[in-house]
Order: structure tokens, then C-alpha cells, then sequence
């Protein structure tokens, strides 16, 4: 590329594309170096479909109000106080105008009309989903003049003293590697992609994740900054991880393999037995808590088991159950030993307590005299036919990145502000999100420190 | 199990749809399609039918091609639609004609047409045809206005019988219970879906034809032509009151009702043709049933033709020409009465009973 842009991109999901508009919007010239090809464009920005935003009052959209206050409780109890909280209340206070200013960009809210996410109040739900969304911002940045290249890989980033000079590219783009800018805004996203890199930190485990999102989020922009002195934030085992279904692809499953029928049964692992509370919380923190726990089982592998009598109280689901017309023709079809699985679920109901069942709150059906217990939502296992899912972790984002500012600005590892390099969306997520997830806040994160960083780069870039 | 391959893929489309659900905001198919969790035959021909090919859900899927779950619901649903009108066809015997749209209503066509100039030469002597005739009942030197009433009526009363009795076969397999009645409520709400198109839209911000900046030049198009149909069909109507009423006989003067209503209506059933033709030819393939695009040209065609041939009729009819224009105008109404039950003109049909059936399903489970 012989032009040289004023603010750089790298990355082309929804904090990538918002930084962009709000860099071209404040006057800047803004080149979007996205790896992936177009399709697969907006790395987990494709899979994704609300947003979590204060907001003061009921809207068209939103029952209300979700106070700032509200909001920043919510984050505390997720992360257990793992955040900065100056960072997270700045993100919090924004996030108020973000969910008009992002609809000023095109995107387009819908009420929420079914599923099962009981988040009305909190959270605004994409029209069309994550990649409607990111279609909009698209056009957008487009119609206003952004450049966009596909499959624009970056491989190195050329860093002196805090300031970047020049990105390197894989693939010659115009007979050129070199892309030149005076400002840079990396949104590349996390590193969930990478089996190699999480290997580092949870052995050959990582073998057996399934990574919801794109093959794509390989974190080679975040490894660059952090090798180049950029100050690193975040513990590299924490991530967004649920369980999801064992038959799921490698990658890019997306939301449609999740499984929210823990509540409705058990969950065992390979040798059929329990080993973890499946009544302890209520969705979504119950959906968020059960990727980590089936990564601690052997071989990473658990299934959840329940019967017929509720087989229509939860999401449909892509892979159909796995069913049995005993419990020793399910252990034979999932191959766990079958005396080991039918004591669990004799041991398990023998030990449920009468109770009133509501899935909806943290209800009186509990278990007494077993280890774990099931402290709510407890229900015998009776009524052939006996059915089960097989999961294993899902990951969707991983948590290790970049320290910022306020201004989204990197700070280097000698404390000081970098002269010239922003960073927004995944890649700098856990300076907000110590560990634990809320339901999206990802995006907030995105959209939020994208339109900061857009704009403050092209401020700089300007100077 | 289902019947055919095309539902076989809509029933797998669907179970992956309804386990993600981003998409319930865009038009009536996902709320539809959330109302159940097993599809019958039936329920996949009725969501088939709901789909109005705007193709957002298409572009907005994460899932969509090249992903390996390769999910393409507005062509799934078109090849699914398209069969569904064989599938209900009335008599059995001519649900083949789907097969070879374009083919057989060209033929038609082009005998009806034939049929028309001989019949007025056999009728008449030779020189008819091609005379100059003017003033009040000048058609009917051609042809006897009861002739022309009996061919048209036997012509458009058949067209009725056949698509009510396709209409009965496919509300009996939507219907749930069998043989569900509707309500007005639900039959008004029907009427202004379709009448405004709303669910064209994409959700709010177009039809995705080309690529995936959307525009709402189909809807444009779509009601240039409904509603030129429309206004045509009243200006017949118009005349057929003024014939046996008033006792006035065509042709009328250019401002006279039946003409106003004829020209206005023409002029939509010109412009619109063209327009979806364009569009059709400029759809991004990845959306669309190739197999069909012979049907749907037939139809846009019949419809063109139609207005042509009128519209000349109008301007020439007071020249040696009439008579030939007059022939070839009939012809090809004739031809258009007689296809509709076997061609994409039932689409209107199928859709608003498709949407009767949502408002109705909407309204019960609001009740």
C-alpha cells in the first residue's frame, strides 16, 4: 500500500468496525486490515447477538431501567471483583449512549421475542443476529469511505519506543507488505483459535476444546504487542467458556451447539459419575460455569442425562439426544460403564426431596445425602426414555491482552502511554473482565473502547 | 422421513434454525417455525410458502455457505414452494405442468392466440378481421359479446375451481387441527401483510437481490404489478357491469372508467414485469431455484403480454389493426385464465393463505 492511512485497523469484527467509523467520522483516513476471508469476516462479532447496555428508563427495545450502578454490580459479581474499575465504570457510563450511537451506524435492534435468554432488561438483541450487525457496520464504513481489505493476514508490526510505524503483511496487497499509518487501533481479537498457544496453559487438555467461534482468532496481533513491549493484562487461563455439544465442529459451531438442559437432569462424566452441582445457579452464570468444570474432567468429556418428561422444556436442539430405552442402553450408547451410571442415577434419585419445581427461579427441589448435591431444580430420573447430549468445552473468547486507558490507549510494560497505538474489543476485554462473563458484554466492551479508540486515533493522527 | 429430498433438507434447515433463532426478527417464517418443534410435510410446505425470498436471512446466517452447515433457507424454501404447487395441484393429472412451466404456457399461449384469429375469421368472413370498425359494440363485430362472455367466463370460472380446490388440499395440510377455520380478524391482517408486502423487507431495510446492500426496488416492482393486475382486473369488471347494467358496449372512450382503470393498470403491468424481470436477472444465483426461473419468467411474461396487447389495443383500435390486436389480446387473456392454476400465479395464493394461517396462529396464541 503506497497511501498512507492516518489510523490503521487490524481486526474487522464489531469493536474493529467501530473504531473505523468513528475514526472516519472524526475526519481521519482509515485503512481496515481484516485476516479472515470475507465471509468469515468479524471473527466472534458473527456469532454473537446482544448487547449489555445501562440504560435509565424503558425503551422501545428494553424493559428498564438497568442503572449504571446495577450494571457495574453485575460485573463485580461475574468477575468476583477481577476488574479495573475505573475502566469498567468508564465502559458502563458509555455504554448508554452507545446503544444509540450503534444505531446510528445502521445496526437495528429487535425486541426479544423467544428463545430462552431472559434478558430483556439488560440487553438489546441484534435484528438478524451478530452478522446482520456486522453487515451494517460494514456498509457503513464503506459508504463513508473506510477502506477494507479481506485476507489481509499481519505478521509483524514494526514498534519503536511505544509507537508504531508500519504493519507487515503476509499476502502483498497493491505489490506492497508494508502497510504504513500514523495511528494504530488493533481489534484482532483473542486467541481461542490457537490450540498451540492455549496448550501453554492448560496442557494437552486444549486438544479437546471446541472454539465456538472462527479459525481465524489466533491472537497473532496480541502475541506481537506483547512481544514488542506492550503491558500485558489478564490471566491466560481465563476465558468465555460453556459446554457444548461433543459433536459439534472443531470450529466455528457458533451459538446453535449450546445446551441449556443442565438444569433439567444431570451431568456425569466419563467414568458416570457427578461431580459438580448442577442446580447451584441460575442462567446465565450456570451456562457460563460449566465449560471450566467439564475442562477439569478427564479426557474433557461429560454428558448431561435427563428423561423424557422434559425433553420439550428447553431450546430445540441441533444434534438430537442420544436416548435409551434403559439407562444401560444409553451408558452402552455412550459408552460408559453401565452398573457405574445406574447406581449414580438410583443414588441420585434416591436422594431427591419432594419440592415445587420453577426453572425460573432458584426453586425447593433439592437432593440430601449425596455428594455433589443438587441443590435446586432436583427431580428423579424415572421416565424411559432416557436421553443425553455429550459436551465438552466450548471457548469463545479468551481473557490474556492488552493494558489500556480510558482513551483505549496501550500502555507500555514501563508504564508509560504508547505514542501512537489503541487497542479495543477481545484483545483488550480483560482489563474489564478479570474472569467470569455476563451475557453481552462482550460487545459492550467492543463497541464501547472501538468508538473511544477510533476517535481518539484519529484525534491523534491529526495532531 | 419426508416426502421429497427439497423437504427432507427444509425439515434439517429448520432444526438448525430453530436451535438459533437470531433470525426470529426478520419476517413471519421464524416465529412460525418456533411454534413447533417437529415439521410435517405440511408445516414445511406452509413456512415455504410464508418465505417471501427476501433473502435477509440468508445474508445475515453465520451459517450460511461456505460454512459447513451450509444453511440457505430463501432457496431451500423456493425449491420447497415451488413443488408445493405440483403437490396441491388440482386436477392431480396437471401438477406436471409445473414441471415444464414456461414451456406450456408458451404453448397455450400461442394457441389460444391462434385459436382467437381463426375463430373470429370462421365466425365471420375473412375480411372481418382485418376491417376498420368503430363506435359502441365495435368488438363485437369480431366476435358475439356472448361468445366472448362464455369462452371468458367457462375460462376464468375453471381458473377459480382449480385454485380453490389447491387452496383446500393446502390449508387441509397446514391446517392444525384439520380443517381449521380462520376469523376475520385473522383474514383482515392476512389482507394488509399482503397488500403491503411486509414481510419484502428484510426486516425493516430492504430485499437482498445482487449482493448484500438491500433496496426495495422488488417491493417497488412487485406492487407496480399486483396492483396493475389488480386495476386491470377492475377495469373488466367495470365493463362487464357497464355491458350488462347500462347497457353500454365497448370500447369505451380513453376517459371513460373501464379505459382509465385498463390504462392505469396497464401501465403498472408494464412497468412492473420489466422491473422484476431485471431483478430476477440480476439476483445473486446463490438465492435462487433455477429450475423455477422458467415459471416465473412464463408468468411475468403472460402478465407483460397482457398489457402490451391491451395497451395497443387501446391505441390502434380504431385501425385496420384492431382486429388482429383484438385477437391476440384475448388470446393471451385467455391463455393467462387458463394457466393460472398451473403456474407462478398461485404464488399470491399460497402466500395469502400462508399468512392467514400465521395471523391465525399469532391470534391464537395471544387468546
Amino acid at each position: 500500500m503506497t497511501r498512507r492511512f492516518d489510523v490503521l485497523v487490524i481486526g474487522g469484527g464489531n469493536a474493529a468496525l467501530c473504531a473505523a467509523i468513528s475514526a472516519r467520522r472524526a475526519g481521519a483516513s482509515v485503512l481496515v486490515l481484516e485476516g479472515a476471508p470475507k465471509f468469515y469476516r468479524g471473527g466472534n462479532t458473527r456469532h454473537t447477538r446482544n448487547m449489555r447496555c445501562a440504560h435509565d428508563a424503558a425503551t422501545e427495545i428494553l424493559t428498564g431501567p438497568y442503572t449504571e450502578e446495577e450494571f457495574w454490580k453485575d460485573l463485580l459479581l461475574v468477575t468476583g471483583g477481577q476488574t479495573d474499575e475505573e475502566l469498567a465504570r468508564f465502559m458502563i457510563h458509555e455504554s448508554k449512549d452507545i446503544l444509540n450511537w450503534i444505531v446510528e451506524q445502521g445496526v437495528r435492534w429487535q425486541p426479544s421475542l423467544g428463545g430462552t435468554l431472559s434478558l430483556g432488561r439488560t440487553n438489546s438483541f441484534f435484528l438478524g443476529g451478530g452478522r446482520a450487525m456486522l453487515n451494517a457496520l460494514y456498509r457503513t464504513a464503506e459508504a463513508l469511505g473506510v477502506d477494507v481489505l479481506y485476507n489481509a493476514e499481519v505478521i509483524d508490526l514494526k514498534i519503536e519506543d511505544g509507537m508504531f510505524l508500519s504493519a507487515q503483511l503476509k499476502q502483498p496487497i497493491g505489490g506492497k507488505t508494508e502497510v504504513r499509518a500514523s495511528t494504530l487501533v488493533a481489534a484482532a481479537g483473542g486467541f481461542e483459535a490457537n490450540i498451540e498457544w492455549l496448550k501453554q496453559y492448560w496442557g494437552e487438555a486444549a486438544d479437546n476444546f471446541l472454539i465456538r467461534g472462527t479459525p481465524y482468532n489466533r491472537g497473532a496481533i496480541l502475541k506481537l504487542l506483547l512481544a514488542k513491549g506492550v503491558q500485558e493484562i489478564g490471566d491466560p487461563t481465563q476465558c468465555h467458556a460453556v459446554a457444548i455439544d461433543a459433536r459439534a465442529p472443531k470450529f466455528d459451531g457458533g451459538i446453535i451447539t449450546r445446551h441449556d438442559s443442565v438444569v433439567f437432569g444431570i451431568v456425569v462424566n466419563k467414568h458416570a459419575e457427578r461431580f459438580y452441582d448442577e442446580g447451584e445457579d441460575i442462567w446465565p452464570k450456570r451456562y457460563a460455569i460449566w465449560g471450566r468444570l467439564v475442562a477439569a474432567q478427564p479426557d474433557q468429556i461429560a454428558y448431561i442425562i435427563f428423561d423424557s418428561t422434559v425433553v420439550t422444556s428447553f431450546m430445540p436442539t441441533l444434534f438430537p439426544p442420544i436416548a435409551g430405552a434403559t439407562i444401560a442402553e444409553l451408558a452402552g450408547k455412550l459408552e460408559l460403564d453401565a452398573s457405574a451410571l445406574e447406581k449414580t442415577i438410583t443414588d441420585f434419585n434416591a436422594a431427591v426431596q419432594p419440592g415445587t419445581f420453577d426453572h425460573t427461579i432458584l426453586d425447593d427441589c433439592a437432593t440430601q445425602g449425596i455428594t455433589p448435591p443438587k441443590t435446586h431444580w432436583a427431580r428423579k430420573i424415572e421416565t424411559p426414555p432416557y436421553l443425553a447430549y455429550p459436551v465438552r468445552p466450548g471457548i469463545t473468547f479468551t481473557y490474556l491482552g492488552t493494558r489500556v486507558n480510558k482513551q483505549s490507549r496501550m500502555l507500555m510494560k514501563n508504564g508509560k502511554p504508547s505514542a501512537n497505538m489503541f487497542a479495543a474489543g477481545e484483545i483488550m476485554a480483560g482489563n474489564v473482565l478479570g474472569k467470569g462473563y455476563a451475557a453481552g458484554i462482550g460487545m459492550t466492551i467492543g463497541s464501547v473502547f472501538g468508538r473511544v479508540a477510533g476517535r481518539e486515533a484519529a484525534k491523534n493522527a491529526r495532531n | 422421513m419426508h416426502g421429497t429430498r427439497i423437504l427432507q433438507e427444509a425439515d434439517r434447515l429448520m432444526t438448525v434454525c430453530n436451535s438459533c433463532r437470531y433470525c426470529e426478527g426478520l419476517c413471519a417464517v421464524f416465529p412460525a417455525m418456533e411454534m413447533r418443534r417437529a415439521f410435517s410435510d405440511g408445516d414445511l410446505n406452509y413456512l415455504a410458502n410464508l418465505c417471501h425470498a427476501c433473502g435477509a436471512c440468508y445474508t445475515d446466517c453465520q451459517f450460511s455457505p461456505p460454512h459447513e452447515f451450509n444453511v440457505n433457507v430463501p432457496k431451500t424454501l423456493a425449491v420447497a414452494r415451488a413443488e408445493s404447487y405440483a403437490a396441491y395441484a388440482w386436477p392431480r393429472a396437471f401438477a406436471g405442468a409445473f414441471a415444464r412451466n414456461g414451456l406450456v404456457i408458451s404453448l397455450i399461449a400461442a394457441l389460444s392466440v391462434a385459436a382467437f384469429i381463426f375463430g373470429f375469421a370462421a365466425i365471420n368472413d375473412r375480411g372481418v378481421l382485418t376491417g376498420i370498425h368503430t363506435g359502441p359494440g365495435a368488438f363485437y363485430k369480431l366476435m358475439p359479446h356472448n361468445a366472448m362472455a362464455l369462452l371468458f367466463g367457462a375460462a376464468l370460472l375453471y381458473a377459480i375451481l382449480a385454485l380453490a380446490m389447491g387452496v383446500r388440499a393446502f390449508w387441509r395440510a397446514i391446517g392444525e387441527p384439520v380443517g381449521m377455520k380462520t376469523d376475520t380478524k385473522s383474514l383482515l391482517q392476512a389482507v394488509r401483510d399482503a397488500g403491503e408486502l411486509r414481510y419484502l423487507d428484510g426486516g425493516g431495510v430492504g430485499c437482498f437481490n445482487e449482493d448484500d446492500h438491500p433496496t426495495d426496488r422488488r417491493k417497488l416492482y412487485h406492487h407496480f404489478t399486483f396492483y396493475g393486475f389488480v386495476l386491470c382486473f377492475a377495469a373488466t369488471c367495470v365493463g362487464t357491469l357497464y355491458h350488462y347494467l347500462l347497457a353500454r358496449e365497448a370500447p369505451y372512450a380513453w376517459w371513460d372508467l373501464p379505459v382509465v382503470l385498463g390504462t392505469l393498470g396497464g401501465i403498472g403491468l408494464v412497468v412492473g414485469p420489466i422491473g422484476l424481470l431485471s431483478e430476477k436477472w440480476m439476483r445473486d444465483r446463490v438465492l435462487v431455484d433455477e429450475q423455477q426461473m422458467g415459471m416465473d419468467t412464463a408468468f411475468i411474461l403472460m402478465l407483460f403480454l397482457t398489457s402490451v396487447t391491451g395497451l395497443a389495443l387501446l391505441l390502434w383500435r380504431e385501425s385496420a389493426a384492431m382486429g388482429p390486436l383484438l385477437a391476440l389480446h384475448l388470446g393471451v387473456v385467455f391463455a393467462l385464465f387458463i394457466t393460472m392454476p398451473y403456474g407462478k400465479f398461485v404464488h399470491g395464493i399460497y402466500r395469502f393463505v400462508a399468512l392467514v394461517r400465521y395471523a391465525r396462529e399469532r391470534q391464537m396464541m395471544v387468546e
